[in-house]
């Protein structure tokens, strides 16, 4: 580890406890949404779209009612019209077509029977008529004069115009003269990159229960990133209010973005009305590839300009994203990715497009990988051009607190160059790369978010405590609440129980996403032990018969001149005498998240006969702000990468002329496994966060940007060859090495 | 569907005989992804793994007798094998992770007709033979004759696949198996190159290639083994048998592989296991 | 419809369950035994989480039919700790933080089980190689390898 400043000494933060749901993990009796089982529940099939864009003329259910064993049918008729222009819309559509279909793959019915396989045979007999429209499957055909609409509801945001089109945002970023920019400089690069749209690959499928009581209540169990976030969305897609709806947060087996939107939900909670039974729905691997939402494909210009003493001076770019079939912010958010060095001159322009492939969902640090691809490699091919070494260019470019990223605000307090530098002091940098190798080095971060959490912590009557907060658990933050908490009370982590608690038992939160939850839950739980140390205080004073303002708080006890220190323990056995149970609660719309950058070295080697590229070595370093358990950051650090290398290397979706995915399976879409990757070496930087107790960082998204940027730089260094499109699989590579040897 | 476990091969075949619809497995690990994507459900399901003539490896003084059913990790785990057939091991070894390893057999992976398969060039080179059972009794055939096109084989309706034969090896002879992955594991071949070489010191007396994942079926390549007969392996030889793999290739455009990456790695596999070959043959 | 009686052990006990031919062992697992840790990831055995041993063999029960189970013994995460006792690899895992969502943790401590019972030193390599059949999406595999290792090294030094 790596810790840049005067770090303060925790006692807890930054130890590595046994997380608190282990043991239930690692015996099998840890319950995700597919183990949950309730009395009398019918199975749920959805009735997908064969179509990748149809109109639907006719949807006939009778002979699918008939059906032995089948309790329920419903249809998009069954649910209430959204305007177009709310939030809510979208997703509405995506659940469950109305007149549309528009991804191969899309729900147009279910069903729920006694078994599965009496849904499935029912599903089977549901009959549609569709009338059959050309797809929309590419960027350039999205944007073709007189191409077909892909949604007919689309319309462009920002633009304000009402005009039915396949464009589905733009927005232009800009400062300084790129002209006189370019005019000006030394070297220039120009380059178009391209990338595939690509799955998050959680190896959970959706799967939820729910059971709509005779009192028209819900009751849902689902595998989610946020419940809170299924509350709400189910409600707006049913018309139903939120207090009609409570949602019990199962075991998530991986989400990585993909989670934070909803499928299943109000499908089962309708067909579970329908039929008056609890109803649970468990997507296959299939569907999962075929119907969930992917990270966008992309297409990016660029053009970098450079001084010949290394200062990157001007920057001009066009990103186009395909947000699948329905609007969304993919462009944007890949302009932020341009937001790593200082480039005086700069003008992008984003474009996203739709398409009638499924709706794109969030996946770790959205359009950041692909844009970073561009920028990236665009450094590297300068830096090679000026004989400067690769991370010597970058430092003399890194943004640093006040720089202005491409949207105009500011760099808060930020660690690219603390992070840089520790690749550049580590043992594999200043390690020969293997014969035959090429190493490449490549950045990346995510700005994160701050967002709405809450938290309770109760105090029991033995000194023990119970942390509880609506934060779904998908990397170990569990043990970080515990931890933070640990930390302010003084109080062993082990005699810390957190929890996550179903939405009617904790106060509202927004979903576990942009690598938040231990920064804003965090936050929550540190303020509500902090107030619960003001009660304490308190009733110590009234323990020991002075004021409260002579009662201070040190390593987990009161401390009163004169006095023996009271202990947590011994203040909460007089509880009840002292004024009654102790308990708090904090929530907040948390302010000031910090980035979170990464720097990655690899070395690779590549079979200049086949076109397979080989990881030999691979070391990530990553500002965390403050590692609070340092074990779950490493492993955030870990994941991303792994992520980003099968990004990089071998996953894509492959469709069809037709818009079918072909390759909608583990055996065709190829995730990195053990054999794949060498060991996956880590530091952690720590740049703390001004704003937070702890000075965290998110850690969760930023470290899938960096992979695809770096063994790109590091098959140029290995062949002399520069990969521009993605992924770079055996094919591919063989393909360019003729192509440009 | 019903399953059926008959424990002799007569039992099999009247199953089979009875019903058209019947099929025999072992492993299921094509049989199950299959039916799972909608392919028509078979009417019985036989399982071919109670039959003991089907289950085991058999060394005849250096003659084998594999049965159909053998889950590939008993070969791969078996020392006196593996030293005979290196080439035939390891393409046997290949067909999926451990778990797959367990349940993946010869005649499922020959039968189940993938052009991809992995044990089919090195059952090829080395000549190894099918006894297939049917209501007409026992018939013999070499392997190559038994897939006529992906998905397809020789096979009645009422026959199986009971055992293999495999003949020892010459003297000075081995074999080796190469095929490309985009992954390390986990991936059907985009090519495969068995090689068989009979080596007279570091003169080639002896060849058989074969290239699977690159045409309808297991192709042989004649001219490599031309090339590489009276050869020494030298640089010029192992372009020719590259060439002449190549050439062999009649592949197609699909997910895992396009024409022309297909037919260049076909050439690149063919000589490296050419290589490897020589040295096993030698040592 | 009609289901067939399959009599087996499971992790040393006898038991029995009913279910239909076409049917995996899987789903009988999970639906008529209620042994939700063997997990249903992708259906066609490329990832492992379904993972069980049968009569000591490591297998996809996704690609097996219920009957198959007849006879057999077989075993589960569930049979991997010794009473209060846990398996070195269940302690390796959580003191090496070998998991995060939890999700492939089932199968991948039973194949890792199987490997240290057949290769007691494995190589860095050959634990890839064995475990290449279990996908892990959030770990990267680094922390799960050196757990295994860390696993071995303590029951060798047991013995």
């Amino acid at each position: 580890m790596t810790a840049t400043e005067n770090r303060p000494t925790y006692k807890y933060v930054g130890t590595r406890p046994i997380r608190h749901d282990g043991l239930e993990k690692v015996t099998g009796k840890a319950r995700f949404a597919a183990d949950l089982n309730l009395t009398g529940q019918l199975r749920g099939v959805m009735v997908r779209s064969p179509h990748a864009h149809a109109r639907i003329k006719s949807i006939d259910t009778s002979a699918a009612e008939a059906m032995p064993g089948v309790k329920s049918v419903t249809t998009g008729a069954d649910f209430p019209d959204i305007d177009p222009a709310m939030p809510a819309y979208d997703e509405a559509i995506n659940v469950i077509a109305r007149d549309e279909v528009l991804y191969h793959g899309h729900v147009v019915a279910a069903v729920a029977a006694t078994t599965l396989s009496e849904a499935r045979a029912a599903a089977a007999a549901v009959k549609v008529d569709y009338d059959v429209l050309d797809p929309i499957l590419s960027i350039e055909g999205a944007l073709e004069d007189g191409a077909t609409i892909a949604n007919k509801s689309n319309r462009t945001l920002f633009l304000g115009q009402d005009d039915e089109t396949n464009l589905a945002s733009m927005a232009p970023f800009g400062r300084g003269d790129v002209e006189a920019g370019f005019a000006d400089a030394d070297v220039i690069v120009e380059r178009f990159f391209t990338t595939k749209a690509v799955h998050q690959g959680y190896i959970e499928p959706h799967a939820c229960v729910a059971d709509v009581g005779q009192d028209g209540k819900a009751s849902i169990w689902a595998s989610s990133q946020g419940h809170f976030a299924v509350r709400s969305k189910t409600a707006d897609i049913l018309g139903w209010g939120t207090d009609k709806i409570k949602v019990t947060p199962a075991e998530i087996g991986g989400g990585f973005g993909g989670k934070t939107t909803i499928y299943l939900e109000p499908i089962a909670v309708k067909l579970s009305q329908k039929a008056s039974r609890p109803v649970k729905i468990v997507m296959s691997r299939e569907e999962v590839l075929r119907a969930t939402g992917p990270a966008p494909a992309a297409e990016i210009s660029i053009k970098v300009g450079a001084k010949n003493d290394g200062e990157l001076t001007t920057i001009q770019s066009t990103m186009k994203y395909s947000n699948g079939s329905a609007k969304g912010y993919a462009a944007m958010l890949g302009a932020m990715s341009t937001a790593s060095y200082k480039f005086p001159n700069l003008d992008i322009q984003t474009f996203g497009t739709v398409a009638n492939t499924p709706k794109s969902a969030a996946y770790r640090a959205p359009s950041a990988p692909q844009a970073a691809f561009a920028v990236e490699s665009c450094v590297d091919e300068i830096a090679k051009t000026l004989g400067m070494d690769p991370i010597e260019i970058r430092l003399q470019n890194a943004v640093i607190e006040g720089d202005i990223t491409a949207m105009g605000a500011p760099h808060p307090k930020i660690g690219f160059i603390e992070t840089m530098t520790a690749i550049k002091d580590s043992e594999h940098y200043n390690s020969p790369v293997p014969e035959g190798a090429g190493r490449g080095f490549g950045t990346g971060f995510w700005f994160n978010i701050g967002e709405q959490s809450s938290a309770t912590v109760n105090l029991n009557e033995d000194g023990t405590a119970t942390v509880i907060t609506g934060s779904p658990d998908i990397g170990g933050s569990r043990a970080s609440m515990a931890l933070m908490a640990a930390e302010t009370l003084g109080l062993d982590p082990m005699r810390i129980t957190p929890i996550i608690a179903d939405t009617e038992s904790v106060g509202f939160t927004d979903i576990t996403e942009g690598s938040r939850a231990t920064f804003a839950t965090g936050m929550a739980v540190t303020n509500a032990c902090l107030e619960l140390i003001a009660q304490m205080k308190a009733r110590a004073a009234t323990m020991r018969g002075v004021e409260v303002d002579t009662v201070d708080w040190l390593d987990g006890a009161a401390i009163v001149d004169g006095h023996d220190p009271l202990t947590i323990a011994e203040i909460t056995a007089q509880a009840k005498q002292t004024g009654g149970p102790l308990t708090s609660t904090a929530s907040l719309n948390a302010a000031g998240a910090g980035p979170s950058f990464a720097a990655h070295l690899a070395d690779v080697a590549v079979d200049e006969e086949t076109g397979v590229v080989t990881i030999l070595r691979y070391t990530a370093a990553q500002d965390a702000g403050t590692a609070i358990h340092p074990s779950y950051v490493e492993g955030q650090m870990q994941g991303g990468s792994a992520q980003g290398i099968g990004w990089a290397l071998n996953e894509e979706y492959i469709y069809s002329d037709d818009g079918v995915m072909e390759n909608a399976s583990f055996l065709d879409y190829r995730m990195p496994v053990a054999s794949d990757l060498p060991m996956l070496e880590t530091i952690i930087v720590e740049v703390p966060n001004p704003s937070h107790p702890y000075g965290v960082r998110g850690v969760g998204e930023t470290g899938i940007v960096p992979p695809i940027n770096t063994i790109a730089n590091a098959i140029h260094s290995a062949t002399g060859v520069r990969m521009t499109d993605l992924p770079m699989s055996p094919p591919n590579v063989l393909k360019a090495i003729h192509e440009q040897k | 569907m019903k399953y059926a476990a008959p424990t002799t091969v007569d039992e099999a075949v009247g199953l089979l005989a009875g019903d058209a619809d019947a099929r025999v497995f072992a492993g299921a690990t094509d049989l199950i992804p299959q039916i799972r994507s909608g392919r028509p459900e078979p009417s019985v399901i036989v399982d071919l793994k109670k039959i003991d003539r089907l289950i085991g490896a058999v060394d005849s003084g250096g003659n084998w007798t594999v049965g159909a059913a053998t889950p590939t990790s008993t070969l791969t785990a078996s020392a006196a094998f593996t030293d005979a057939f290196p080439g035939l091991s390891e393409a046997s070894g290949l067909i999926g992770s451990d778990q797959i390893q367990n349940r993946s057999s010869w005649g499922g992976n020959l039968c189940n007709g993938s052009p991809a398969a992995d044990s089919v060039p090195a059952l090829v080179v080395n000549d190894v033979r099918a006894v297939i059972a049917g209501s007409n009794g026992e018939r013999t055939v070499p392997v190559a004759d038994v897939v006529t096109g992906p998905g397809q084989t020789s096979l009645a309706d009422d026959e199986f696949v009971v055992e293999f034969e495999v003949d020892a090896p010459a003297a000075n002879t081995s074999d080796a198996y190469l095929r490309l992955i985009p992954r390390t594991e986990m991936d059907i071949a985009v090519v495969g190159a068995a090689v068989r070489l009979t080596m007279d010191g570091n003169t080639c007396t002896a060849a058989s290639v074969a290239l699977g994942a690159v045409a309808p079926t297991v192709v042989r390549v004649p001219d490599a083994e031309a090339a590489l007969i009276g050869s020494t392996l030298d640089d010029a030889t192992l372009a020719a048998v590259a060439d002449a793999a190549s050439a062999a290739c009649n592949p197609i455009d699909d997910k895992r592989g396009t024409i022309e990456y297909r037919r260049e790695v076909a050439g690149v596999l063919a000589k490296r296991a050419a290589v490897i070959a020589a040295e096993r043959a030698n040592s | 419809m009609s289901r067939t009686h399959v009599n087996c052990t499971v992790n040393g006990d006898e038991v029995d369950f009913l279910a239909s031919d076409d049917t995996s062992l899987l789903d009988a697992l999970r639906d008529e035994l209620g042994l939700t840790s063997v997990k249903e990831g992708c259906g066609t055995g490329d990832c492992g989480a379904c993972s069980i041993t049968v009569d000591g063999k490591l297998n996809c029960s996704c690609l097996m039919f219920a009957p198959e189970a007849e006879g057999t013994s077989i075993g589960t995460v569930e049979g991997l700790a010794d009473g209060d006792q846990l398996h070195p690899l269940q302690q390796t895992f959580l003191e090496g933080a070998a998991l995060q969502c939890g999700i492939c943790t089932p199968g991948v401590l039973v194949a890792a089980k199987v490997l240290l019972d057949e290769n007691p030193a494995p190589t860095e390599t050959e634990i890839r190689y064995a475990l290449a059949g279990n996908l892990c999406r959030c770990t990267g595999y680094d922390k799960i390898i050196h757990a295994v290792q860390e696993a071995a090294v303590q029951i060798g030094a047991s013995k």
